[in-house]
């Protein structure tokens, strides 16, 4: 591919590489496949890697002695040609709930928007959504894909507590709350699936470069979905789509 | 087993935080001082990684139900054993029914107590951080046991005392390089960050301390991206965060600074008032 990227120092023991400020899948492939191979020549103890929607950032276990010498080994692992990275990429499939009882904002905003609630269901649930990587709490993951007619910008005065598992948009934004927490975003939904738990290894079974689908769900059917995690018993959907 | 009789003003087990977890959003938590913690542990033989107590601006009151050894480290809290003072930073040896006092802080903000081998809690993802979400509790609370080693027949050790130098306690000088949105500041901006004095504002814990006066700010936000302890960001209405231990790991403000991890250290010995400087220095 070959951006022109920047590298700067960002502490003693990390180094930060950024692309052009975008939000684009390009990129995100480009961030990921980087990812990859230095995750591939390290090891996992030493190094750690965390990335967003432009930017990688490389912590390393140690402080670093000499900065040129690792800005020229990341710019020449860079140009490398990406190798056993697979193209294809996984789809989970997540239940949404969107009665009223769990999307408190979903009339307000059906009216705001001048659409039905129908409507609103079959616009959210239609994209595969990207994920672009995990950030703001445990487990939150930052989708791409929101259609243009969804997008409404975050309330004025944020909401102290949002539930667990609701499921929001804000300004071009959408996405799930895996724990309760204050927030700026309109809740239209929830899902009963765990997205973070810190007892597992790892902690969240959605990475970066991901996509989501959601699928509307009964109350009862929330109900039930919830019984069967309560038990392990529910299987989350996941399809593998080679493209 | 420590028995908590009090649990002070904010308590908690840290060790050397979590590593490997940012990706999915976990933050690296661990001792906001590891200056002290570090000390601590290091006094008594223990490996850097062991678990320690932090305590915060009012110390708890602990009973030792087996005998071990301590160290006290970082904000002095006027420690005592069973209403007996006792020194700072030394090897101290604590008898089954003990009781360790910490009052409120008189000098930094922050105070550690490390114990013989650890405070031995389950590790969740790598670490004993604690922290709301990850591990099952996020503070230490009244009637809580933490479990310690057990160990036969504990004796002071006499070592050669190692010297501690504490003076970072007092200093207001907070060393920072540039953050990665440094340049886009305006030169006045520059000017006035490294110039000027901040105090600490109330809104001061663990994921980060906010600063006062606000800067006049025409930066905008930038496309989230990667953050980290030490992290000093700029929020459109000029709003300057420190970014502490407990700090998410992505932000979408400016990152204009980035302290130093000694300079973490010296800020997480602040609290509300406290004048500090930014000092600009290289790698």
């Amino acid at each position: 591919m070959g951006y022109k990227l920047r590298f700067s120092q960002y502490n003693a023991s990390s180094v930060l590489v950024e692309w052009p400020p975008l939000i684009d899948e390009n990129i995100l492939n480009d961030v990921l496949s980087f990812k990859n191979k230095i995750e591939k020549i390290n090891i996992k103890c030493l190094v750690e890697v965390v990335t967003a929607y432009n930017s990688l950032l490389i912590i390393y276990n140690f402080t670093i002695d000499d900065i040129n010498n690792v800005f020229k080994d990341l710019k020449a692992l860079y140009l490398e040609k990406s190798i056993g990275l697979s193209k294809g990429s996984k789809v989970i499939k997540i239940p949404v709930c969107y009665d009223a009882d769990f999307g408190e904002d979903l009339m307000h905003f059906s009216k705001v928007k001048k659409i039905s609630k129908s409507e609103l269901i079959e616009l959210h649930t239609a994209p595969l959504y990207t994920v672009f990587f995990l950030g703001f709490l445990p487990g939150f993951l930052y989708l791409g894909g929101l259609n243009r007619a969804l997008h409404l910008n975050r309330k004025t005065t944020p909401n102290l507590n949002i539930k667990k598992g609701s499921v929001a948009i804000g300004g071009k934004q959408t996405g799930i709350y895996p724990q309760d927490s204050p927030g700026g975003w309109h809740i239209i939904g929830n899902s009963p699936i765990e997205l973070f738990n810190p007892n597992d290894n790892p902690p969240s079974f959605i990475n970066a470069g991901d996509q989501v689908k959601f699928y509307a769900i009964s109350k009862p059917e929330y109900v039930e979905i919830q019984a069967e995690i309560q038990n392990s018993k529910f299987n989350i959907e996941t399809l593998f789509v080679n493209d | 087993m420590i028995k908590v009789l009090k649990s002070g003003f904010f308590t908690t087990i840290q060790d050397q935080g979590r590593f490997g977890y940012g990706s999915f959003g976990v933050p690296v938590s661990g001792a906001m001082d590891t200056c002290a913690s570090t000390f601590a542990n290091h006094i008594l033989g223990n490996s850097m990684d062991a678990a320690v107590i932090e305590m915060t601006m009012i110390g708890a009151q602990f009973q030792f139900l087996s005998a071990t050894l301590i160290a006290i480290t970082g904000g002095h809290m006027n420690p005592k054993i069973n209403n007996k003072t006792v020194p700072m930073n030394e090897v101290i040896l604590v008898n089954k029914n003990d009781v360790l006092s910490l009052g409120n802080s008189v000098e930094g903000f922050r105070t550690y107590v490390a114990v013989k081998g650890g405070i031995i809690t389950k590790m969740v993802l790598g670490s004993r951080s604690m922290l709301k979400e990850v591990t099952p509790s996020h503070r230490i609370n009244k009637s809580d046991h933490l479990p310690i080693l057990e160990q036969e027949g504990i004796k002071r050790i006499k070592n050669a005392k190692v010297k501690f130098n504490s003076s970072y306690l007092n200093t207001n000088n907070i060393e920072v390089a540039k953050g990665p949105e440094f340049d886009r500041l305006s030169e006045k901006q520059k000017t006035l960050l490294l110039n000027e004095s901040f105090k600490v504002s109330k809104y001061n814990n663990r994921m980060a301390y906010q600063l006062l006066p606000v800067v006049t700010n025409t930066l905008d936000a930038i496309l989230t991206a990667p953050v980290l302890p030490g992290t000093v960001q700029l929020t459109p209405s000029g709003q300057l965060i420190v970014l502490m231990r407990d700090c998410q790991t992505t932000g979408g403000y400016p990152r204009v600074l980035q302290l130093t991890e000694k300079a973490i250290n010296i800020l997480s010995q602040k609290s509300t008032g406290n004048n500090i400087n930014f000092t600009l220095v290289d790698y």
